[in-house]
């Protein structure tokens, strides 16, 4: 299923750096989230896109996940020459992410 | 004594309540007067200044000293400053952008246009480092090269809290600035109002949590959030814009004018939360290293959520410089196909565009050719739908050295129409000069403010 099913999310940018939070729409799908949800499969997402590093920051008490990507931005938002040079619409790319239906069907992705 | 140092003062039963009229300088107009009508507010802030604004700004004052100020300064005092001034509600703006005093003298002609008195306006200068930065060597924390002096547009230095509280402590009912750090804008009452301490951390990253959820305006309250089906938002043709009650014991309760349009959920603010942050647990601000790591969100009722747990450690001993550079030019063209083969018509007139490019010898970099549609946002690799869309729209942009090669790439697109495959549409030419922003550290002991007062009396 897509990550969208369980979670919603923002895009923010400074400079070359664009963060995107996944945050769980019932608290209880928080796990799921820290799980299926790694640094590592956000940064094998946005390939091509991403060319810096990928953080994730953890916020059990909102149930919510944070994504620090450097070089995400073409360069930073003032002098990019993409469409969307804010990456605004990076976060719903990001909730077309398929995660695992249960742990058993979990994919092992990078 | 100006009107809004009469002011009643908040209790646990009436908090301090700031509203935010504006989070970005094209925002719409109508909420902050709703806000000032309805919202029954002690602060009013303006949030207008991104990144790239004030370069734009400085050099408008080069051109003329009266210019350099938010554009849209006039249009939205004659809106709100008769209203707030009749109710005592202090107005707290950025829209000083590169020119604060000129920004006063106008907001001062509205006043008087509007036959106002006894109306005292505070102008915070200091920081624009331009000078300094010309004058001595500072590498880019971006690219870790020296500026070039030559090259800097603009130098700003985002300033804190403390030179706004020294001017809403004098009484005042306008308070003018040009860069200062967002939050910063909502700190200052807060401090102001409480008498809380500029190294009182834990309350400074309470007020910079409550700040931070506020300055983007209708993003706390349900812009940039809606997703039919999923996150529903009613009313987004006149969304509310938020306010924040913020009680003497650091309660922050955030909320909207009721009846407006737009939600108020533990999710937007949280988004909103989490908006433009990096490290939670070390959000950088000139007042104070913020930490929302601990952050929670409690429902209070319709349209008003309780943020808790926010704390700070001690502020940064530098500060930011945003420093603007020219950065080359970017040409754009686009043009558009539709009906069968639409796809196919448009992959020919990018191929025709990159072999004109080669032919005519136009010196870029960064060129993008992008299928609007299908894959201009996130390249190909994302877009997976199998069949092509009714209508495509290409889109060429390229980054050139010289504003007569990013015309030329931006013509190539264009003279499709007439030399480029069928049915060519709706072609469009642009061309901008690229303004970068990049950044540096200073000491803070190299920047000094100063806050200049003009009233109606």
């Amino acid at each position: 299923m897509m990550l969208r099913e369980i979670a919603h999310g923002r895009t923010g940018d400074k400079g070359d750096t664009c963060n995107i939070s996944v945050i769980a729409r019932d608290p209880r799908d928080y796990p799921r989230l820290v799980r299926d949800v790694t640094a590592a499969r956000v940064c094998a997402f946005f390939a091509g896109i991403v060319e810096g590093d990928v953080v994730r920051y953890e916020l059990p008490q909102l149930g919510a996940l944070n994504f620090v990507m450097t070089r995400a931005l073409g360069g930073g938002v003032t002098r990019s020459v993409a469409l969307d040079a804010h990456g605004k619409s990076l976060s719903s790319a990001l909730m077309g992410m398929e995660i695992g239906d249960s742990i058993t069907g979990e994919r092992q992705d990078p | 004594m100006s009107r809004a140092a009469a002011r009643r003062v908040p209790t646990t039963d009436r908090p301090l309540r700031i509203g935010c009229g504006a989070g970005y300088s094209g925002d719409r107009i109508e909420p902050a007067v709703e806000l000032v009508e309805q919202g029954d507010l002690d602060y009013l802030v303006f949030e207008c200044l991104a990144e790239r604004t004030i370069a734009i700004a400085q050099q408008a004052k080069a051109r003329d000293p009266n210019a350099g100020f938010d554009p849209r300064l006039r249009e939205r005092m004659e809106a709100v400053l008769a209203g707030c001034h009749a109710r005592g509600v202090t107005i707290i703006t950025n829209m000083g952008a590169a020119n604060p005093h000129a920004a006063a003298a106008c907001v001062r002609d509205v006043g008087v246009q509007a036959g106002l008195t006894n109306l005292t306006i505070a102008i915070v200068t200091g920081d624009d480092v331009l000078a300094m930065m010309t004058g001595g060597e500072y590498r880019s924390l971006e690219t870790g090269e020296m500026f070039v002096p030559g090259s800097i547009v603009s130098a700003n230095v985002y300033l804190g809290a403390e030179p706004i509280v020294e001017a809403l402590l004098h009484g005042v009912d306008v308070v003018i600035t040009g860069r200062v750090a967002d939050p910063s804008l909502f700190v200052a009452p807060i401090v102001a109002t409480y008498g809380w301490t500029l190294d009182d951390w834990r309350r400074l990253g309470i007020a910079t949590s409550a700040g931070h959820l506020l300055e983007c305006a209708g993003q706390v309250t349900g812009g940039y959030f809606a997703d039919p089906g999923v996150k529903d938002v009613p009313g987004l043709e006149r969304l509310g814009f938020p306010i924040a009650e913020i009680s003497p014991d650091g309660g922050v309760v955030i909320t909207k004018v009721s009846g407006s349009g737009g939600l108020v959920t533990t999710a937007t603010c949280t988004e909103q939360l989490l908006y433009e942050v990096h490290d939670p647990a070390a959000y950088l601000t000139p007042d104070v290293s913020a930490d929302f790591s601990q952050v929670s969100m409690t429902t209070m009722g319709a349209d008003r959520v309780r943020v808790s747990g926010a704390s700070g450690r001690a502020r940064p001993a530098t500060l930011k410089v945003s420093v603007g550079q020219f950065d080359g030019w970017i040409g754009e063209g686009q043009i558009s196909y539709a009906g069968p083969g639409a796809v196919a018509r448009a992959r020919l007139a990018a191929n025709v565009v990159a072999k004109r490019l080669e032919l005519i010898g136009v010196s870029c970099s960064d060129i993008r050719y992008d299928l609007i549609g299908i894959d201009a946002l996130h390249g190909a690799a994302r877009s997976t739908s199998s069949s092509d869309p009714y209508e495509v729209r290409l889109r060429v942009a390229a980054r050139t050295p010289s504003e007569a090669d990013a015309w030329r790439v931006a013509r190539e697109v264009e003279a499709l129409y007439t030399n480029g495959p069928a049915g060519g549409g709706g072609a469009t030419a642009t061309v901008r000069q690229v303004l970068a922003m990049r950044s540096t550290l200073v000491p803070r002991g190299d920047v000094s403010w100063r806050v200049d007062y003009e009233a109606i009396p």
